[in-house]
């Protein structure tokens, strides 16, 4: 009696086992097209209500339906900073575009469209802060950025010495501290501080002086020309007609942020011979 | 935490009528000088010296409608549950291996396995997740963060079960051992078929235990990208700047789970005590389970059992050796209250303080000796004596 | 081997091992302070103490100290304004060394309450006989064997305590093991399994010893009886 509980209990946590790890494997994924976005960025890439919002998204579903794929095509799939190589080199996803700046070190290893956007690192503050004009201004300051990322770093070395700087997991966290006074500056790429200065119902803004560029690709697995050349047409097409603009606008809603003119809109040319 | 009648500690006379008084005032003081703490705080989170009013409605609105419950908290608990219960599995299968492992007579099996298991023990989580985490992504294994949070977290709690396994077979009464020899099976066949198997029955509670340590540490996954709960609730908290409100609830979701699963865990050994030989408390290993069970006891244990085992003609086999030198039974500490005036040497003589009766054998005696029917004593002590008898 | 030496003059691995024992240590001081207040309250006369100790155990002891973490940076810094130091840095050391302390607390005091019940009934009657009043008998005489019958259960908290400091990253503390090992792979992805064994022996190195001496001190301190 006993012994055929225990088996049984044993087959029920073996099936539970299975149904577990095979959970979210198996998608029907034919015939539609995958896309690598962040899930966590208000502003670029923000799952909510069950759907995403956000500039790359906005480019995302332009660039698919030039491919030929209707919005219920797309399968959208978190591309975390640290996985976006892999999951394009493992054929995860078909394109990533997660604020993706075009370097040489990751064109090594993936291929990149674009660009379809100039960023540049910037800074946050809050919305009464009459001090802050520049990175110039930030010694003595406290500034907070992401872990792992190098912004800060630059700030520091290049800019202001004496900053102190604050690590944090997400950009949430550092908009919470500078909110709360614990910090004076959080410094990214502008759209970033745009999406996030725009979800602070008006009470931080983007000091608007960028200072360095960063061009951010939609990512390709490495060696499909074909496809950069046809993305690369999509993002001229959208430039062109202006949903482009649009989508910068409706991304940005409540600050009165412009992208950096003198670099953008872009030249996508990236990726193709 | 009843402060009735004979519940009281050991350590201070029963109050009388002016202990008590000062003893009701004591409580006015440390309730009052409590609650003056709690309002404290709430009137600096109402009113910090810049930054919002984190009490406001409008800040708690976001993280508690039914929106955020749907996209972010419950896919979030999902994951976390997900990993959880895959971690728990795993470890259990890994600590059978490696426990039984190194209490096979073959020497190198034993020495691999010890090798494992105390390495695995040593190293913090948080290590192992980041270096899984980084290594399946450049191995390119998709969902490499879940892979290493799970991975991590079998290691470690395989090899504290792996623990738990021996601690078990080194706490069963050797007679089930020399009865299985002396049934003619092997020394093998006698930890497979007769130890092993009450040894897992009485390391189930402390699993459970280990389920909440589990628990907790899929949490560490937040910090290598795993969208467990507290990354979902982090993630909630960047749309509307309310990160301290979320991760509110967050809280409050993994302390009920894991509060729930701690009172499983005391409740389980009643269950298991009728399958195994071994004492089946949690609390055997309870103060170190919870948090961490290198509990060099129980390797004292395992160890005295494989000296014994391995080396020929050892002196008398000795169980119960938890807090060696001490006469004190610490296998019933949760249960074990001081009570006023109860003597735990002679429970037969007085009327046990948990139930309020005496002793049922005792009871049952004294019926016999006043000379009622045999019939009614027997009836009520197979009523009360029914756990007793089941062991 | 030439890559390791490399590794180690790029990267102060043994100053990150240094800031990981500095805050093992603290926390161990301040949480076995606050551990022996705990278990004071638990077995205090005074029923709203015992209430209350009690429930700081249980809330503690079910919550992931990741999320203490964080709310020692967001919650009692961020909007409490509980500060340090000016320099964030040393700020953040000492939030996370409160995190673990308050955390750990509650672990210690469950190692002293097993501790007691290993003290003889007989030990406290004799002490009370004697005239001795809660804090006297308690202080003099439950307690100190408690200890004695508690090492076991308090050198693995410590052991815990060890491995839980690379959890402070999360309360921003930069320069602590996991931090470094997370950007040493990062910028020497070919080496991470070099790496991963420069962090992982570190913890056998300092683990084993503290296992060691646990052992050894819980039965040359145990009180034979």
């Amino acid at each position: 009696m006993k012994k055929r509980a225990i088996t049984r209990a044993l087959a029920a946590m073996c099936a539970l086992v299975c149904t577990v790890a095979l959970a979210g494997c198996g998608a029907d994924e034919e015939g539609k097209i995958r896309i690598g976005i962040k899930f966590d960025q208000p502003g670029l890439g923000f799952k909510k209500s069950g759907t995403y919002v956000g500039f790359d998204v906005d480019v995302a579903k332009y660039i698919a339906r030039e491919l030929g794929y209707s919005e219920d095509e797309i399968i959208w799939k978190e591309a975390p900073s640290a996985q976006r190589e892999a999951m394009l080199q493992n054929g995860d996803v078909d394109m990533i575009l997660a604020t993706y700046s075009i370097t040489d070190s990751r064109k090594e290893v993936v291929d990149f469209a674009g660009p379809y956007f100039v960023a540049g690192q910037d800074l946050l503050v809050r919305a009464d802060e009459t001090e802050i004009d520049g990175p110039e201004d930030l010694n003595g300051k406290r500034l907070c950025s992401v872990t792992g990322s190098t912004s800060a770093v630059t700030v520091k070395e290049q800019f202001a010495d004496e900053v102190q700087l604050m690590e944090q997991p997400g950009y949430a966290e550092c908009a919470t501290a500078l909110f709360s006074g614990i910090v004076d500056a959080v410094t990214t790429d502008d759209i970033i501080l745009a999406g996030l200065a725009s979800a602070a119902r008006g009470q931080l803004k983007v000091v608007g002086q960028p200072f360095t560029q960063e061009y951010y690709g939609v990512g390709i697995k490495k060696g499909e020309r074909e496809l950069a050349a046809r993305i690369n047409d999509a993002i001229e097409k959208m430039i062109e007609d202006g949903s482009w603009q649009r989508a910068i606008e409706n991304n940005t809603e409540g600050t009165d942020y412009s992208p950096d003119p003198d670099y953008n809109p872009p030249v996508p040319t990236e990726g193709e011979e | 935490m009843a402060s009735k009648n004979n519940e009281s500690s050991v350590l201070f006379d029963q109050p009388g009528p002016k202990g008590r008084r000062m003893i009701r005032i004591a409580n006015w003081i440390a309730g009052v000088i409590f609650a003056i703490v709690v309002v404290l705080i709430l009137l600096r989170l109402h009113n910090p010296p810049d930054g919002e009013n984190q009490l406001d409605w409008e800040l708690w609105r976001p993280a508690l409608e039914g929106e955020a419950w749907t996209d972010f908290y419950l896919p979030g608990l999902w994951m976390t549950i997900q990993a959880s219960i895959v971690a728990v599995i795993g470890s259990v299968v890994f600590g059978l291996v490696f426990g039984v492992g190194r209490l096979l007579p073959n020497p190198l099996a034993r020495a691999v396995s010890a090798v494992v298991v105390e390495f695995c023990r040593a190293v913090p989580v948080l290590l192992m997740m980041i270096f899984f985490w980084r290594g399946f992504a450049f191995a390119g294994i998709g969902n490499s963060s879940y892979w290493a949070v799970v991975l991590a977290l079998i290691l470690y709690n395989g090899s504290v079960v792996a623990e738990l396994v021996r601690s078990g077979v080194g706490n069963l009464p050797s007679g089930q051992r020399e009865a299985s020899l002396a049934l003619g099976l092997t020394e093998t066949q006698s930890l497979m078929q007769i130890e092993v198997p009450q040894a897992i029955f009485a390391m189930l509670p402390a699993a459970v235990t280990q389920l909440v340590v589990v628990l907790k540490d899929t949490a560490l996954g937040s910090i290598i990208m795993y969208t467990d709960l507290l990354q979902e609730s982090r993630r909630l908290g960047s749309m509307y700047f309310n990160i301290l409100q979320t991760l509110v609830v967050a809280a409050v979701i993994y302390f009920v789970i894991c509060w729930l699963l701690s009172r499983l865990a005391e409740w389980l050994p009643e269950k298991m005590r009728s399958r195994t030989a071994a004492p089946t408390e949690a609390e055997a290993v309870a103060p170190i389970a919870i948090m961490d069970p290198s509990n060099v006891n129980q390797i004292a244990v395992a160890k005295e059992v494989e000296e014994r085992r391995f080396s020929a003609g050892a002196g008398e086999r000795q169980y119960h050796v938890h807090h060696r030198g001490s006469n004190a039974s610490i296998r019933e500490w949760r249960r074990t209250r001081y009570m006023q005036g109860y003597d735990e040497t002679h429970p037969e003589s007085q009327v046990d303080p948990l139930t309020g009766e005496f002793p049922a054998a005792l009871r049952s005696q004294r019926k016999g000796k006043g000379g009622f029917g045999r019939s009614e004593s027997k009836g009520s002590e197979s009523k009360d004596g029914g756990k007793d008898t089941a062991k | 081997m030439d890559a390791f030496m490399e590794l180690f003059r790029e990267y102060d691995v043994l100053g990150a091992f240094l800031v990981n024992i500095e805050l093992t240590l603290w926390s161990a001081l301040f949480s076995l302070i606050l551990g022996v207040v705990l278990v004071m309250m638990r077995i205090s006369p005074i029923s709203s103490l015992r209430t209350v100790a009690g429930a700081y155990v249980e809330l503690f002891k079910n919550m992931p100290l990741t999320i203490i973490m964080v709310f020692m940076v967001l919650g009692v810094y961020a909007q409490l304004k509980l500060e340090f130091s000016d320099t964030f840095a040393t700020n953040f050391f000492w939030l996370a060394v409160t995190g673990l302390s308050l955390y750990t607390a509650a672990f210690v005091c469950e190692a002293l309450r097993s501790g007691i019940n290993t003290v003889p009934l007989g030990q406290a009657e004799a002490a009370r006989a004697l005239g001795l009043n809660f804090m006297q008998s308690a202080s003099l005489i439950i307690l100190p064997q408690a200890f004695r019958g508690s090492v076991a259960p308090l050198g693995n908290t410590l052991i815990a305590l060890l491995k839980n400091s690379t959890v402070a990253a999360a309360a921003s503390v930069s320069t602590e093991t996991s931090s470094l090992m997370k950007e040493m792979i990062e910028f020497h992805a070919d080496a991470i399994v070099q790496i991963f064994l420069i962090f992982a022996i570190g913890y056998v190195i300092m683990i084993i010893p503290i296992g060691v001496l646990t052992t050894y001190l819980s039965n040359k301190l145990a009180v034979r009886r």
